[in-house]
């Protein structure tokens, strides 16, 4: 269940209190988000849509502890995560976060395989385990024949199927997807929605995901709506709370 | 280990820029390592000095002649061990350019005073029995393909009259530094031949004293017992007579220096710019791999890896390259005293390649370290 009224719920595995975003930019401030409140179960599927500038991404990158909020705070999987130092978000980041980017963020010159190995190569798991690891991720995303094709050889969907895989293949606690479709034409859109859509239905795997794409956001179990800064409504086909 | 594969991989995504940096590394060091060869052969004199050996000279200059009378004086002087003279003969073989150092010398003294030299005891004994006999060193023998046996012809200006003489024995250096350019013959030939006013000098006495210690107090009884005579002396240690030298031929080491800094600046300039662009190019990837967990130290320490790896493959093939330039033989013809890289040169060569890899890498490290997440993310 997604609440964004400010109810605390100790189920919750996302709690985000009064978050606060500002930017400083030509000495001019901008408020990015506004004291919002958001709460997101396991195996919950978020999906952020708004315009260019209502925050979202800001959103997603302080949920995954890429940048620190102005005020308020974020707990997930009981982790405060905005006091954590700089050192220590890092590794937070490692063990519960897959991020899955727009523009799919391969690095060109490693093959399938070792792009998503790079999560793996952080832990102590050993050769083979990681092996082990890769190819079920690879087998999950449909790619376990392309594994040493490098990302100049895989269209734009394969490659974010690979990015996906790279997400997913250290088990983390969430994923949180930005505008995963956004480079992609609706066929391979489909296909990626219907593999994230798998994640959560058969994995139990929570997605928080930012798209512009309304027949994209259409795919997710909650729909949220961010107007500068503030989350303003909710989509019509989901049971929220009220909108703080 | 589990990362080389990810800074080999990395290293290989541009190979032309690659192959142009290793190759400027290796050029840089093949420079480096060919200078400090020329270096080591003008301080070669410096390098193979031996701590227990003085040279006597004429106070006026070493042109002027000693007495040898002053032998016997000199080798009673407590803590000399051993006393040898020799005179410089100046002699032209063939043709002007084929200079080489030609000694006449106190054959009775020679090996004792100089025991770093390599030489065959039959050879030895085929030389003092032949009052035309000759010794070369195994450089110059090879330069000019002698053999023993051969006859030699040279002219000197110092010394008119013919002068021949029958190659008897090649002698070889102990140490790679040691010069085994030079040619010699007995002194007592030298000394026959010469006209009753110029019988009985010699261009200098070298000797051996028991204790290095003791140089200043023995180098000072000599010239104080020579002192108001018309051949007074001046006494030094081997290793300031050899700077002497050194000192009149200019300030090579301020050239070579000079050289050695312009080249590895260069360098620097070349390699950090490169890092700089392979660095900026690859900002997504620095988000990426933060954004999944690396270590801000991480990214640091993989930069500054294909900065070291370039810089010590290239390294390592640039002196390798002077190492084989120098064993393929000397491209002077012997006109150099040594021509050889030394370990020690070596492994300082290897020291500034990892200087100059770190040097140039650590900014652009330093900046993809520092790079924030999210504005990587924005510049995409």
């Amino acid at each position: 269940m997604v609440r964004v009224d400010g109810e605390p719920s100790a189920s919750s595995l996302v709690q985000v209190r009064g978050l606060d975003k500002r930017y400083r930019r030509g000495g001019e401030e901008i408020h990015v988000l506004q004291g919002l409140n958001l709460e997101v179960d396991q195996g919950d599927f978020v999906a952020f849509m708004g315009p260019s500038g209502s925050g979202k991404t800001t959103l997603l990158n302080l949920l995954g502890g890429l940048d620190l909020p102005s005020a308020g705070s974020i707990t997930v999987a009981g982790d405060e995560i905005t006091h954590m130092s700089r050192k220590k978000l890092t590794r937070w980041r490692a063990r519960h976060v897959g991020f899955v980017f727009q523009a799919y963020n391969l690095i060109p010159v490693l093959t399938a395989y070792q792009n998503v190995e790079l999560p793996l190569l952080l832990t102590h798991l050993s050769g083979s385990e990681r092996r082990a690891h890769i190819e079920t991720a690879l087998q999950l995303v449909g790619l376990a024949d392309r594994m040493h094709h490098y990302p100049r050889q895989l269209s734009g969907g394969q490659e974010q199927r690979v990015a996906i895989a790279r997400a997913i293949v250290s088990d983390p606690t969430f994923l949180l997807c930005d505008e995963p479709t956004g480079d992609l034409d609706r066929r391979s859109a489909d296909g990626i929605m219907n593999l994230i859509g798998q994640l959560v239905s058969e994995f139990h795997k929570t997605v928080l995901m930012v798209t512009h794409d309304p027949v994209v956001a259409q795919r997710a179990d909650v729909l949220l709506h961010l107007d500068k800064g503030v989350l303003v409504e909710s989509g019509p086909h989901m049971p929220l709370g009220a909108v703080s | 280990m589990k990362y080389a594969g990810l800074i080999l991989a990395n290293l290989l995504r541009r190979r032309t820029r690659l192959l142009l940096t290793l190759g400027s590394f290796a050029v840089a060091l093949f420079l480096f390592g060919v200078l400090m060869v020329i270096r080591a052969s003008f301080n070669q004199g410096l390098e193979v000095a031996g701590a227990d050996r003085l040279i006597v000279i004429n106070r006026v200059a070493i042109i002027q002649p000693l007495p040898l009378s002053y032998y016997q004086q000199i080798a009673r002087i407590p803590g000399v061990t051993v006393v040898a003279f020799a005179n410089w003969f100046g002699g032209v073989y063939q043709d002007e350019r084929n200079f080489f150092p030609q000694m006449a010398i106190d054959v009775a003294h020679q090996r004792q005073t100089y025991p770093e030299f390599i030489i065959d005891n039959a050879e030895w004994q085929d030389f003092l029995k032949d009052r035309e006999g000759a010794f070369a060193g195994a450089a110059l023998a090879k330069r000019f393909g002698w053999k023993i046996g051969d006859r030699i012809p040279l002219r000197s200006s110092i010394y008119p009259g013919k002068w021949e003489f029958n190659l008897r024995g090649i002698y070889h250096g102990s140490r790679p530094q040691d010069d085994e350019t030079q040619f010699w013959f007995q002194w007592d030939r030298l000394d026959e031949q010469l006209p009753p006013g110029r019988k009985g000098y010699v261009g200098w006495y070298v000797l051996r004293i028991a204790d290095p210690a003791d140089a200043v107090r023995i180098a000072k009884t000599i010239d104080d017992t020579f002192a108001n005579s018309p051949w007074e002396t001046t006494t030094e240690t081997e290793s300031a007579f050899a700077a002497g030298w050194i000192r009149q031929m200019g300030n090579i080491q301020f050239l070579i220096l000079t050289i050695g800094s312009v080249v590895f600046f260069t360098l620097l300039l070349v390699t950090g710019n490169t890092m700089a662009i392979a660095v900026r190019e690859r900002t997504a990837e620095w988000a990426l791999l933060k954004a999944i967990g690396y270590p801000d130290a991480f990214v640091l320490a993989l930069v500054l890896a294909e900065s070291l790896s370039i810089a010590v493959v290239g390294g390592s093939l640039g002196l390798l390259m002077a190492k084989i330039f120098t064993l393929s033989g000397d491209p002077t013809r012997g006109l150099l005293p040594s021509f050889y890289l030394s370990p020690n040169s070596i492994l300082i060569g290897m020291g500034l390649a990892f200087a100059v890899g770190f040097a140039s890498g650590i900014l652009p490290a330093a900046g993809a370290m520092r790079l924030r997440v999210v504005d990587a993310l924005r510049r995409i």
